[in-house]
């Protein structure tokens, strides 16, 4: 074989190649020289901007969350706690299919389709790298098998925080309300850096109303994080100031007397301090477990409880318009001698009906069958049995202006400005009222169903309650208040020491009126007065739910329950030193006093109790 | 296929002896490189994560790369020459293979899956191709005439238009580069250097318009202003300046840069694995690497020197430069002063295939460093 190369001249060969190489050699040394001043450039020259770049790339800023404040009742017993729970997160940049990855982790614990189905509804709104909650509340023994399986499951955390826990359950419900997941709606009226480290915000209730007090303020940690996020080290960092703890004026033992006494019957109860305005026990029963909302409520429970003809969710104590029937009478009474409408001597004969000049259809007595109360028929006699006749009369003489304008004075047909969102203001009718409501003219005949707390006038038992405390502190103007103090600073209600310009002796009148009808052997709530160490004024009432012709009677027996007529109670004790005023209804409890009046007692006793005992307590004490 | 191919004379022909030259190893080429693969290991352990499994799979491949290397140094330097045409079409079958029965990731085919493990011929063929120009070169006039100088053009071009399109830009060009550094060692003709190079002008706008893909585009344009997209192609160089510039003379420690440990650096175990060590170790770091490298291109210069052959000449020389190559460009695109095309730091950067080429080079290189001195008559 004959070679190229044989003719080749290797001696020029070698020359062309050496030169070649020593060119090439001269430009590897320029690069080289580039290269190495390229490197001197970023790591000498720009030390400086790169190690700063450098820091701000690794240290985050991050929220510290504070702790929620705490809710007490006025002997200390927690209400609101904090406690932490396990939630499954997943970090979806972390893992490559995600799908995957809830399939394997569907396959070591539970895993609903509700939960997989909110989890995608939580990852369209979260930002690159945040955890993201697929399960919340997760079992001790469910945490066990996620960290032995961990290996399986990249991108997966469980992670630890406080939730709010409300351990007396459906008994605060309406009252304390609850937190939940901060929504659409909210995220438009926040501060957002005040929830940086939250996803709960107070929904209803005193969760709510108190919401700046309890929320306590964000802290910051400096954490170095990686590129994904992911906190490495804390560097630095500011303390979260948890929130106030609140201590409101319930006795958490009276509001379980209270509602345990309405033994499942639909209805409300509000007991206020009559000297403070501080509430004592409000009550909607039925009630429901505020816990179902913290987490998230599942659609299938919440519609159970929306649907539920009973409407545990409806807040019934403030929210509930109901008429206040014959629970109105004192007051009414004690408008006419205010106003000198009526003296203290005035009285009337009733037949059992009334009739109006020019009007067919007369009002009947609620004991019409009987023939009425009688001949001679006085002020206190008609509020001691409830006569109907007497203050159809007496409304005629006093007027729809003046009963409207005293009425507001204690608390009626506007919001009484207790510290819970939602109160409704119910309806004190006046001539104005019914002009803009109803675009028609004040009658007579409207006066007179006022009269007995029905047609036009609604009431909620809050304000019920608020009547009774100012009629029980003879016309101190106080204001309903759940709060009491704030990390224990007193907060200061409205300290409205106003009071309502009215003679003694029509005050004196009025009590003794409504001691009477318990403590007297004719009074509508005689029944309540067995063995009753103390003494109790109150007025019995009953709302009518459905109108009843004035040829018809009434009869419970032909009529569905839920039209029944409603059962009222207000009651203050004890009468010479008035401390607690109760207003309370009872849905379709037919009759104020046999419904309504012996759970005012109850309550009432259990206050009295308590307050000989802590009296004691405090005695043994000083004594000490 | 000739007989001395396989007969191995262990004495020069004046009957000296050599220590080193009995198993054909070249004692200053192997230290460095034990040095490099050392230095390698130990950046690779803290660019990992502090993972060992890179750090052992890495170890293994240097291993086998060692055991490549040796191999081929055994075999005579004019066996490679016999064979480097069938190495050629080899390598440019399987090439055409990948473009049929490839697989691949991220939108590009380069392996070829051999059931037990996948190659990447476009890998193979930085040698391979050097190797067949500098066979066929050697048996031409130096300088190359005209003719020769566009039959190794069409050598060069044919592997190089394939690797384009499977796409891997990065690899094409150092193949093309490899093939031109034998023609240019070979001497061609500064005529036909300063067309080439007016030629390849001429060709860019060509380039960015018919055959460069919209990431490429993109890179290029990144280089030349990262800020404009700092979380998408941008990030990669923002990320390896910060680590390099923030890593200072000394630098922040061996496993202790930040840039690299908490992920910001991405690509770290693999080629931007220079910002780890330039973060970790600073600019003494860089420096030191630096100076292997420099040593270890000096002796394969001095090998391509005084090799006997003029094939051993240029492939030496090629193989040399193009190592060259490999360390400058991965060191500029890291540190923002070329594009990123995906070339990684020998002997450093994590990756299997990459090492068994480089080794299969240096096993040529010590071939022909150990070549016994050349009878009188030979010439």
């Amino acid at each position: 074989m004959i070679n190229d190369a044989t003719f080749s001249d290797p001696a020029r060969e070698r020359r062309i190649f050496a030169g070649r190489l020593l060119l090439s050699f001269s430009v590897i040394v320029v690069i080289f020289i580039a290269v190495t001043a390229r490197y001197f450039h970023l790591q000498v020259t720009r030390h400086q901007d790169f190690a700063t770049q450098s820091d701000n790339n690794r240290v985050h800023v991050r929220p510290a969350p504070a702790s929620r404040g705490l809710i007490y009742d006025r002997n200390g017993i927690l209400l609101a706690d904090n406690r932490p729970t396990y939630n499954l997160t997943v970090v979806t940049e972390r893992t490559n299919d995600i799908d995957r990855l809830i399939a394997t982790i569907g396959s070591l614990i539970d895993i609903s389709e509700d939960d997989i189905k909110s989890f995608k509804k939580r990852l369209r709104r979260r930002i690159p790298y945040e955890k993201t909650t697929l399960k919340f509340n997760l079992t001790e023994q469910e945490r066990g098998i996620l960290a032995v399986n961990g290996y399986l499951l990249a991108g997966v955390q469980v992670s630890a925080r406080l939730t709010r826990f409300y351990p007396e359950g459906e008994l605060f419900a309406h009252v304390i309300g609850y937190v939940g997941r901060i929504n659409e709606q909210e995220i438009q009226r926040i501060d957002r850096a005040k929830y940086s480290g939250t996803d709960s915000i107070g929904k209803i209730g005193l969760e709510s109303f108190y919401e700046a007090q309890l929320l306590g303020s964000v802290g910051t940690e400096q954490v170095e994080t990686n590129a994904r996020g992911r906190v490495m080290r804390i560097l630095d960092n500011v303390d979260p100031v948890p929130g106030e703890n609140l201590t409101i004026h319930i006795d958490s033992r009276l509001q379980r007397v209270a509602y345990k006494a309405f033994k499942g019957e639909r209805g409300a109860l509000v007991a206020i301090d009559v000297t403070t305005g501080g509430i004592l026990a409000m009550i909607s029963a039925p009630s429901y477990d505020p816990n179902l909302f913290v987490s998230g409520i599942s659609q299938v429970e919440y519609s159970a409880l929306l649907d539920s003809p009973a409407q545990p969710l409806f807040d019934r104590s403030i929210r509930g318009q109901y008429p206040p029937g014959s629970t109105i009478k004192p007051l009414f009474g004690l408008i006419g001698l205010a106003s000198n409408s009526i003296s203290m001597d005035y009285a009337i004969d009733d037949p059992g009906y009334f009739i109006m000049e020019g009007i067919e259809r007369p009002w009947r007595d609620h004991n019409s069958k009987l023939g009425g109360h009688g001949k001679g028929v006085g002020l206190a006699r008609a509020i001691i049995e409830s006569c109907d006749v007497f203050f159809y009369k007496m409304s005629i003489k006093i007027g729809i202006d003046l009963l409207s304008k005293y009425s507001k004075k204690f608390g009626l047909g506007q919001v009484t400005g207790i510290d819970i969102h939602g109160e409704q203001p119910g309806i004190m009718p006046s001539r104005s009222w019914k002009k803009s409501a109803r675009g028609e003219s004040w009658f007579n005949g409207d006066t007179i169903n006022v009269s007995i707390g029905q047609g036009f006038m609604l009431t909620t038992p809050l304000q019920l309650g608020v009547m009774m405390a100012r009629i029980a502190s003879k016309g101190k103007m106080v204001k309903p208040q759940l709060v009491k103090s704030s990390n224990g600073n007193p907060v200061i209600g409205s300290e409205n020491t106003e009071s309502i310009g009215i003679d003694a002796e029509h005050w004196a009148y009025i009590h003794q009126a409504m001691k009477a009808v318990v403590h007297s052997p004719r009074g509508t709530a005689r029944r309540i007065n067995r063995d009753l160490n103390y003494t109790i004024a109150g007025k019995t009432g009953t709302a009518q739910v459905i109108s009843i012709k004035a040829e018809e009677e009434y009869d419970s027996s032909k009529i569905d329950k839920s039209q029944w007529d409603h059962a009222l109670f207000v009651a203050f004790a004890p009468v010479e030193n008035p401390q607690i005023a109760i207003g309370l209804i009872v849905e379709n409890g037919e009759h104020g006093s046999s419904a309504a009046a012996p759970i005012a007692r109850l309550v009432m006793d259990a206050y009295m109790k308590s307050k000989a005992g802590s009296h004691q307590s405090t005695e043994s004490e000083v004594l000490h | 296929m000739h007989s001395s191919d396989f007969v191995r004379r262990i004495e020069s022909p004046d009957g000296e002896r050599r220590t080193g030259r009995s198993m054909h190893l070249d004692l200053p080429l192997l230290l460095i490189l034990l040095a490099l693969c050392a230095v390698g290991l130990f950046v690779l352990y803290s660019a990992s994560g502090q993972n060992l499994f890179y750090v052992k799979r890495q170890a293994l491949w240097m291993i086998v790369g060692f055991a490549i290397m040796i191999t081929v140094a055994q075999f005579p330097v004019r066996f490679w020459d016999r064979w480097s045409f069938l190495l050629y079409t080899l390598g440019l079958l399987s090439l055409l293979a990948v473009l049929f029965f490839g697989v691949g990731a991220k939108g590009a085919q380069r392996w070829l899956d051999l059931g037990f493990t996948r190659v990447q011929p476009s890998e193979f063929m930085k040698v391979a191709v050097p190797m067949m120009i500098s066979s066929y070169l050697a048996k031409q006039y130096s300088p190359p005439t005209l003719r020769p100088v566009l039959a190794v053009l069409f050598l060069i071009i044919t592997p190089v238009i394939i690797v384009v399109r499977q796409p891997d830009l990065g690899t094409a060009l150092l193949i093309f580069a490899s093939g031109f550094y034998v023609i240019f060692l070979a001497g061609l003709r500064k005529r036909y250097l300063l067309g080439a190079a007016l030629l390849a002008l001429a060709a860019i706008p060509t380039l960015w318009v018919f055959v460069m893909r919209d990431y490429q585009k993109q890179r290029i344009l990144t280089l030349l202003s990262p800020e404009d997209d700092k979380l998408g192609a941008g990030w990669n160089i923002i990320q390896s300046t910060t680590a390099i510039g923030s890593g200072g003379w000394n630098g922040k420690g061996w496993t202790l840069g930040t840039q690299s440990q908490l992920n910001f650096l991405p690509e770290s175990h693999t080629d931007f694995i220079i910002a780890v060590l330039a973060e970790e170790f600073g600019l003494i770091g860089v420096l030191m690497l630096s100076g292997l490298y420099a040593l270890l291109v000096g002796r394969c210069l001095l090998i391509a020197m005084h090799s006997q052959s003029q094939f051993g000449r240029l492939i030496a020389g090629s193989l040399s430069l193009t190592f060259m190559t490999y360390v400058f460009v991965n060191m500029s695109m890291v540190s923002g002063i070329l594009p990123v095309v995906g070339v990684p730091l020998p002997l450093i950067s994590y990756g299997g295939t990459a090492i068994v080429t480089l080794f299969l080079g240096f096993g040529v290189l010590m071939a022909i460093s150990t070549e016994p001195k050349r009878i009188r008559t030979d010439l």
